[in-house]
């Protein structure tokens, strides 16, 4: 096990790029994400805004 | 109608692309990831070491299915960007825009992984040589659109805009492509190709092409995912994304 985690004296290297790979990738999954529930978030206070400037003259 | 026609047109409807991708997006990212964890077990357990190389050669399971990635995600946002020009379907402005973050995370990958290769391999991390300048100039293409995407304040404006220089920038696939044969580069040669034998053993391409596989896959459902989150800001006058508000908000 120890072999293989040093990868022949490349540990440093390797591991580096497998690190990359998944932390890149990581935060490429969680930006939509977070864009969709920040646009929902507008959206809602959008709507929001609107029904409050409507409310008024229907009464 | 032709039924695949037909499919293709309900498909560039807005509220019906929401709905369909939103299916879509969970399994393709699980198929995906389960695919990687299968590619990535090859690549780090199965598969030999290179007999010049040692060990260092695994490097290639993350470099390469990402540098294809950059390449295809450029020809994809090319492609929708070639689209929207041509015949204004918003849905393909929305996926040229979504391929273009994706595609640029896939070449920052490329380019930072090869130069973790090529420190020990070569005794250098960078060199201006052709493949790697010409890959870096895609980071930059990409960075160039997602730029101009987001100057122009009129996004329907800003998206045909970086559309055409991401048009422009297809010239840099070739010369990617070809730069190992055209010019001398320190960049290894091609081993894998798609037509005719690959110069590979077959105990170490399954698992780069497995991982092939599940990168394209993890790239659908990251457009899609981020087509559907534009969707909701792009079209938030429609009756479609009001009615995605939760329901105490509609109602009053």
């Amino acid at each position: 096990m120890a072999d293989f985690f040093n990868m022949g004296g490349y540990a440093g290297f390797v591991w580096s790029a497998y690190a990359v790979f998944f932390v890149v990738l990581a935060i490429d999954a969680i930006a939509p994400m977070l864009q969709r529930r920040k646009a929902l978030k507008e959206l809602q206070g959008r709507m929001r805004r609107e029904m409050s400037r409507q409310k008024p003259e229907q009464r | 109608m032709n039924p695949l026609v037909l499919w293709f047109h309900k498909f560039g409807s807005p509220p019906y692309f929401y709905r369909v991708a939103g299916r879509w997006t969970p399994w393709l990212y699980a198929i995906a990831f389960a695919l990687g964890a299968w590619g990535f077990y090859g690549g780090l357990f199965m598969a030999p070491s290179d007999y010049q190389q040692g060990e260092s050669f695994r490097i290639m399971y993350v470099h390469v299915p990402c540098a294809w990635m950059g390449l295809f995600a450029y020809g994809f946002m090319a492609v929708n960007g070639f689209i929207a020009l041509v015949w204004r379907i918003k849905l393909s402005e929305i996926l040229a825009m979504s391929a273009a973050p994706v595609g640029a995370a896939f070449t920052f990958i490329t380019l930072v992984t090869g130069s973790l290769w090529g420190k020990p391999m070569w005794g250098t991390w960078w060199t201006w040589d052709a493949r790697l300048t010409s890959e870096l100039v895609l980071l930059f293409l990409y960075f160039g659109v997602i730029g101009l995407y987001h100057a122009i304040e009129d996004t329907r404006q800003a998206a045909r805009a970086a559309a055409f220089l991401a048009l422009i920038g297809v010239v840099n696939l070739p010369i990617i492509h070809y730069s190992v044969e055209w010019w001398n580069t320190l960049h290894q040669a091609r081993t894998v190709s798609l037509l005719g034998n690959s110069k590979i053993d077959a105990r170490m391409l399954w698992p780069l092409l497995v991982l092939a596989i599940a990168t394209h896959i993890y790239f659908f459902a990251s457009v899609l995912a981020r087509a559907r989150a534009m969707l909701i800001g792009l079209e938030s006058g429609k009756e479609w994304v009001r009615s995605l508000a939760p329901a105490q908000v509609t109602h009053g």
